[in-house]
């Protein structure tokens, strides 16, 4: 079953077309990457699925909802269903990473304050951060450390769907292997749906499912790592053939061809 | 001493460049002076063995002139060594391709057409936010429940209470400097005591809710904008929206209420403070006592001059409020434009209080009141 499906996307600024036709599928239970050169517009489209910005023509549907034709009361029912994870976090710098947690729970449900913080330190738990980040403020905390914090706020409410924009650009590498462990635990644990913006070959190699490559304004390939790496198309060549992802990744991309 | 890059000899049938030293970023522009005072109508020949060190920016500045003098007449280098060539190489590709943009002017036409369009896109912005401002508003008269009342508090705080302070000082002073003025022309009639129709009416009609509100203005408009915007850079408001909060219930409404709240007490605060500082000057300089002054004051003061000075202060905070946040929204994804935008705000809010000013005035005077 799709949980996304976009369909005849078309973004155009002034008159400067970004998306031409942009059709995708996103399954339920799946890592779904969005991958693409550096302005492909891979930040636009994901605006869009999450209702910041609406496309200039075509179809988006998430959840069996059209965003084209959606109600503010279903909007806003969609939205308690999804979590964002921006590229540089959007923390609100005036809370402490525990209030930034905390905000949802207090806002949409009624559950009491101890309650709540029980949750607040589970999500913290859960994202590998020490319980001591609770109290600081996002200004205090390293660029891993709000990466962590913002998917725990990101988490908060439970989500079926989570958004992430660039997860592991900007952390260690070290780090950023443990941040797709932690991505894919959430989704075996949480059974959430995971669509991800990245750029990182290690993320595509080991834990995608599923991905789009979007180039030309339109998406030139979709599937597995296997049915991308099928495609002709210049970008992917240039992506994934080259010499250093063929010495790296050897076993993978000669089993393909 | 730009002998040392440059030198040149004219022939009668050609001239003889030599270049030597050092043509790097530091030194190309005593170069470019020679080179401009060169005659190019001669055939040219262009020595560069002498140069022992150069950078990009000499070999563009080279390229820049070997075109010119070729679009002129014919050039010959010589001496160029096999680095010089590779890099000559390298940036006659780029220059080729890519043409010397030259500073473009804009013609005033086509400046008054941009300038319309802005102040087009300006207005329609503004229509959007006032429009989603009132839907909201709405909306929360409605829902009294759904007002972020902790919010509104906060604001009322930070805009009002730490306020008492700066407001005390200006209006006291204003009062005194009213008195000052008034009292060395009605002590020429005679006619000391009229300093207090003077003070009180000026302070409470006009000057108490006016000072307040340019104090305020540049106190609080310019904090709001610089708030909601810098919460537009880092993406609050974007994590915000999909959080499904809506940041005008979040953000605008409890700034706008709190501060509907906050002048008007702020401005009966001045009121008094300002009094306060005519009667001192008063007394210092006409030697009015205190309680000649508040007899006077209780005679001549009027409940409808204070009920209409009172009136301005909701005005005058909604406007300063709402310029303060429509602002910050649209404060976009760069720094300059948070002091671009606050810069805009205070001078928009200051502006409209006193045009709002002068509207009251009208509309009292109008009406006989
Ligand atoms: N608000 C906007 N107004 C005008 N153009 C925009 C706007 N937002 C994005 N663009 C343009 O859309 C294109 C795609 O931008 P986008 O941010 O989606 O790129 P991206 O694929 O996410 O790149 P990156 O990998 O570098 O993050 C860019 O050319 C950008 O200039
Ligand atoms: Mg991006």
């Amino acid at each position: 079953m799709s949980v996304i499906e976009a369909k005849d996307i078309i973004t155009k600024f002034d008159t400067r077309t970004i998306h031409d036709h942009v059709n995708f599928s996103i399954n339920e239970n799946e890592i779904y990457a969005i991958i693409g050169e550096s302005g492909s517009g891979k930040s636009v489209l994901m605006k869009e699925m999450i209702m910041l910005a609406s496309p200039t023509a075509g179809h988006i549907n998430i959840l069996g909802q059209n965003l084209q034709h959606i109600t503010p009361r279903k909007a806003q029912e969609l939205r308690r269903n999804w979590g964002v994870l921006f590229q540089f976090g959007a923390l609100f710098s005036s809370l402490t990473i525990a209030e930034n947690i905390e905000l949802q729970l207090k806002e949409y449900t009624n559950i009491s304050k101890k309650m709540r913080d029980k949750l607040v330190y589970s999500k913290l738990e859960l994202v590998g951060l020490e319980s001591y980040a609770g109290k600081l403020y996002p200004s205090e905390l390293s660029g891993g450390m709000i990466k962590r914090a913002a998917l725990a706020r990101a988490l908060a409410m439970d989500p079926k769907l989570l958004f992430l924009d660039e997860p592991t650009s900007g952390l260690d590498p070290i780090g950023a292997r443990n941040f797709d462990q932690l991505i894919v635990n959430l989704r075996d644990l949480l059974g959430i749906t995971v669509v991800m913006i990245t750029h990182d070959l290690d993320s595509m190699f080991s834990i995608v499912d599923r991905m789009a490559v979007l180039a030309d304004k339109h998406v030139v390939a979709e599937g597995t790592l296997e049915n991308v790496l099928q495609s002709q198309h210049p970008f992917v060549e240039a992506f994934f053939k080259n010499e250093y992802t063929k010495q790296r990744f050897k076993g993978k991309i000669k089993d393909v061809q | 001493m730009n002998e040392k890059y440059l030198v040149f000899e004219v022939y009668h049938d050609h001239i003889k460049l030599v270049s030597k030293g050092k043509w790097i970023l530091e030194t190309i522009r005593h170069i470019e002076n020679i080179l401009q005072s060169i005659p190019s109508d001669k055939k040219i020949i262009w020595d560069v063995s002498g140069v022992s060190e150069f950078d990009s920016a000499g070999i563009l500045l080279f390229i820049e002139y070997l075109n010119y003098f070729e679009a002129q007449s014919k050039v010959k280098v010589t001496g160029y060594t096999s680095k010089q060539k590779e890099m000559y190489d390298l940036l006659k590709k780029q220059h080729k391709s890519k043409k010397t943009i030259h500073a473009y002017q804009e013609s005033t036409l086509e400046r008054i057409g941009k300038k319309t369009i802005h102040i087009y896109d300006d207005t329609k912005e503004m229509l959007r936010f006032f429009g989603e401002l009132f839907s909201n508003l709405f909306y929360t008269i409605l829902h009294p429940k759904e007002f972020r009342y902790k919010e509104m508090v906060y604001h009322i705080y930070h805009s009002g209470f730490s306020a008492l302070m700066i407001v005390a000082i200006t209006t006291f002073l204003v009062g005194m400097v009213i008195a000052y003025q008034g009292s060395v022309q009605l002590a020429k009639f005679g006619a000391d005591i009229f300093i207090v129709d003077t003070v009180g009416i000026s302070i409470v009609r006009e000057l108490g809710p006016m000072i307040t509100a340019i104090v305020i203005a540049g106190r609080s408009g310019s904090a709001y904008t610089a708030e909601i915007g810098a919460m537009k850079i880092t993406e609050e408001i974007s994590a915000m929206r999909t959080m499904g909060f809506d940041p005008y219930s979040f953000l605008v409404l409890p700034r706008i209420v709190a501060l509907m709240i906050a002048l008007p007490l702020l401005i009966f605060f001045a009121d008094i403070v300002g009094i306060f500082g005519g009667m001192f000057a008063s007394r210092m300089q006409l030697g009015i006592s205190i309680e000649q002054f508040v007899n006077r004051l209780y005679e001549v003061l009027e409940v409808k001059h204070y009920i209409l000075g009172m009136i301005k202060g909701p005005v005058f905070a909604f406007l300063i409020a709402a310029v303060g946040c429509f602002r910050g929204f649209q404060v976009s994804q760069n720094t300059e434009s948070i002091g671009l935008h606050t810069t805009q705000s205070v001078v928009n809010s200051i502006f409209l209080v006193i045009a709002f000013d002068a509207l009251f005035s009208v509309i009292y005077t109008e009406l006989d009141l």
